[in-house]
């Protein structure tokens, strides 16, 4: 692209210039736009953010630095981005983000979108991400003065700053209830419930470290809550799978009966599944885990059944510093339908943020924390009962003390007793 | 009268946003009553609710870090072209909601015409997971959004159509935290040499019992370097993983040459079939060569069209792998497969071979 904008004092910026071509939508198209709409407070601006990254693309470095920028009443949500190159691009020398709590599950109407866009060109660059990793809105660029008076603009249409830092972080829930027959739970619900219930953790951070919660409405898991929440929500069902056997004769009809059985049959992790002679499924249900494979090949024949609810896994994260985590099965199903099961879903959440703020050193994820400690320690401290879903299998070490193996066992049989009560009732 | 105007405007807690208000009327009535789904074509999603009701999804990648003018675009073809209600997924994917099926069509058209390509459903590859890199974060060895939109510019076909084995998440990150997670394939900066300490700034700068406890190997220890009190670092024990680099800015781990870039496999969050699994190690020092990193986009291309060609219908590139064997990855790639693919971190021994069954 040719480049006039040594004549306007316009920074040259030949290596980013490359990534307008292709056909994928180019992000520094955008950030030209920004810079060449003359009229907003924001272009000089955005001209120095340009120059500061073709920078980067030269030296292959970054050039920002944190530091502590809040707005009132708050001490999370911005991320502070101060130039250490401001010298060269003197009018992006502050160049801070606000995270912002979309609504649950990404729905916007335009009339929403357009209001958020008005807002930004106002108080900030007029570049916002649709998410961040985290799932928060990202508006990106504003000064330490505008930080202040883009909150309040945003807040004032209903929308609040995320988390960042040692605390509470943004959720994310899936599309689930509201456009997808796989849901399992109102996710909507849950994600509100948990996250607004304990918003004074994400505001005012005080914990060891992060704290992430994920809600996805079965077990494709769409927003990735085991490898990357702290506290994962998965829907899931106890019954049996619901099965249309005419839309499976259908389906067999349509793609073979040699493909279904390669897609299907064969695929399904515990061989829960096997095609009969009349084209019609028949399915272990006791052996089935839930893992959806057969339920996502055959939309219109197969779907969750009746009997729905969550399970939750406790400890997911990356990297630092013990090593990757994914989240241990700590609930394996818990009823999410009452207001009873919601305020259930609400304490036991209280109870395992107050044990995290109460016994991970500092920064230490829970998952960390789970495996310093041990589990049975931890499912003691949360007042969860071992499960055998909660292993792949039982220890294989012999080195512990078992001197009151029979006393656990006989809290095992109490609880068998009680469940088979209940269930007779 | 100007005390009010004076008094500081305390946030109004509201948390997160009830979504209700900005759904499409039809989701919001048919809210926990859907009853199945199919793909009438890429990039389109029909759902079918337990009422009878139905709604048409369009959608259409993005760069995710969009200027006003391209969200108010989208919002124009919104509003003329669909009904006025969207939402984004977790890949920064826009999707438009409409009510009727000939509105598919124009909407498709429209989108297309305008540069925004309509795909990433079912078995395709999706837009790729995004972290900041040099446009904004404070710790990155390279740029996600130029890494991203040059895949992108690669894989183009492979997001408007659905001609893959099975879905392919592909996913960036600027620095080992690796904040983009985990993917079919990840592309990740990896450091490859111990940080770079100014000793002048250490002192003033970074809070140092913190630092020393961040590092994994227990590399760092307090020290007076020139008479003014630093850290060093036993540049032995150091795996250049960069996680004092965060707490401690002067202890610099990136370089124009030294930050490299490894390409991982066989990461999956879905628990379908198999359970979630990590992605592994496929190559490591990769140059970080903006604009473009041709030698990464090379690989990518090349382990994508090797598992679209190699594995079978629903088997995710984790899953293709661990039936044709490492062996034959490594073969049908063209990469090599070193020492340091051996694991050696935390629960390493799990990653070994306990058996005889080997690959031929």
């Amino acid at each position: 692209m040719k480049d006039e904008s040594t004549d306007k004092g316009q920074h040259n910026t030949p290596m980013l210039d490359e990534l307008e071509g292709g056909k994928w939508p180019s992000f520094v198209t955008g950030l030209k736009r920004l810079r060449d709409n003359q009229d907003a407070k924001y272009a000089p601006m955005m001209n120095d953010l340009l120059g500061q990254l073709e920078h980067s693309y030269e030296e292959r470095l970054g050039f920002w630095k944190g530091g502590t920028v809040s707005v009132l009443g708050y001490g999370g949500g911005i991320i502070p981005r101060f130039s250490e190159v401001a010298d060269k691009f003197p009018a992006s020398k502050e160049f801070h983000t606000l995270r912002v709590m979309p609504p649950a599950g990404f729905h916007y109407s335009t009339d929403l979108l357009r209001q958020m866009c008005d807002i930004w060109e106002e108080h900030g660059s007029g570049l916002i991400a649709f998410h961040g990793q985290s799932g928060d809105i990202m508006f990106q660029g504003t000064t330490t003065e505008g930080t202040q008076k883009a909150f309040d603009a945003l807040n004032e249409i209903g929308f609040d700053l995320g988390g960042a830092g040692p605390a509470l972080r943004t959720a994310m829930s899936c599309v689930g209830h509201a456009r997808c027959e796989q849901s399992c739970y109102d996710e909507v619900r849950a994600h509100r419930t948990m996250i607004n219930a304990f918003l004074d953790e994400m505001h005012r951070p005080s914990l060891p470290y992060k704290f992430k919660f994920k809600f996805s409405g079965c077990g494709n898991d769409c927003v990735n809550a085991i490898h990357r929440a702290d506290f994962a929500v998965i829907g899931t069902w106890r019954d049996d799978i619901k099965i249309d056997q005419e839309k499976v004769k259908e389906h067999v009809a349509e793609v073979g009966r040699k493909y279904t059985i390669d897609t299907v049959v064969s695929m399904c992790p515990t061989r829960a599944i096997s095609l009969n002679d009349d084209d019609t499924l028949e399915i272990d249900n006791q052996s089935c885990v839930r893992c959806m494979h057969c339920i996502n090949v055959m939309t219109k024949a197969l779907s969750p059944g009746d009997d729905k609810g969550v399970s939750i896994l406790i400890g997911g994260k990356r990297s630092l510093k013990v090593g990757d985590l994914m989240g241990t099965m700590i609930v394996p199903f818990m009823k999410l339908e009452s207001d009873e099961d919601f305020e259930k879903l609400e304490e036991f959440g209280e109870t395992v943020i107050e044990f995290f703020a109460e016994n991970a050193l500092e920064h230490e994820r829970i998952g960390e924390t789970i495996d310093r400690i041990g589990l049975p320690a931890f499912i003691e401290a949360v007042g969860v009962d071992p499960d055998p879903n909660m292993v792949n299998h039982p220890r294989t070490s012999s080195y512990v003390r078992t001197d009151d193996f029979d006393e656990e066992a006989e809290k095992w049989f109490a609880r068998k007793a009680a469940e088979a009560q209940i269930s007779a009732e | 009268m100007n005390t009010q105007a004076e008094k500081p405007r305390m946030p109004d807690e509201v948390g997160v946003p009830d979504p209700f208000p900005y759904m499409h009327p039809l989701m919001r009535s048919n809210y926990g009553n859907w009853a199945w789904h199919d793909r009438p074509r890429p990039g389109v999603l029909h759902h079918v609710s337990k009422s009878g009701d139905e709604i048409w999804t369009v959608r259409a990648g993005t760069q995710r870090q969009m200027d006003v003018f391209t969200i108010r675009k989208l919002c124009d073809i919104g509003d003329q072209f669909a009904e006025g209600h969207v939402r984004f997924t977790t890949r920064s994917n826009i999707e438009y909601m409409v009510s009727k099926e000939e509105m598919v069509a124009p909407l498709v058209a429209k989108l297309e015409g305008e540069g925004f390509p309509v795909g990433g459903t079912g078995a395709s590859v999706s837009m790729i997971s995004h972290t900041q890199g040099w446009l904004h974060c404070d710790i990155p060895g390279t740029d996600a959004s130029g890494v991203v939109k040059s895949l992108m510019d690669v894989l183009y076909d492979e997001f408007v159509q659905e001609k893959m084995p099975n879905r392919v998440r592909i996913t960036t990150s600027c620095c080992q935290i690796n904040c983009g997670g985990q993917g079919d394939i990840a592309v990740n900066v990896q450091y490859t040499k111990p940080p770079r300490i100014n000793h002048d700034l250490v002192a003033n700068v970074c809070e140092r019992p913190a630092v020393v406890a961040r590092c994994p190997v227990a590399a760092i220890r307090p020290a007076m370097v020139n008479g003014k009190p630093s850290l060093e670092v036993d540049e032995k024990k150091c795996v250049a993983c960069g996680a004092c680099y965060p707490p401690c800015p002067p202890m610099q781990i990136n370089g124009k040459e030294e930050t490299r870039i490894a390409i991982w496999v066989g990461g999956k969050h879905s628990n379908a079939r198999s359970k979630p699994t990590f992605h592994k190690l496929a190559v490591a020092n990769l140059p970080n060569n903006p604009p473009h990193w041709p030698e990464v986009a090379a690989i990518v291309r090349k382990i994508v069209s090797t598992y679209k060609k190699d594995a079978k219908h629903w088997e995710r590139m984790g899953e293709w792998i661990e039936r044709i064997g490492w062996n034959r990855f490594f073969e049908k790639t063209g990469m090599a497969f070193t020492k340091h693919h051996l694991d050696t971190w935390t629960g390493a021994r799990k990653t070994m071979n306990m058996s005889a069954h080997v690959h031929f």
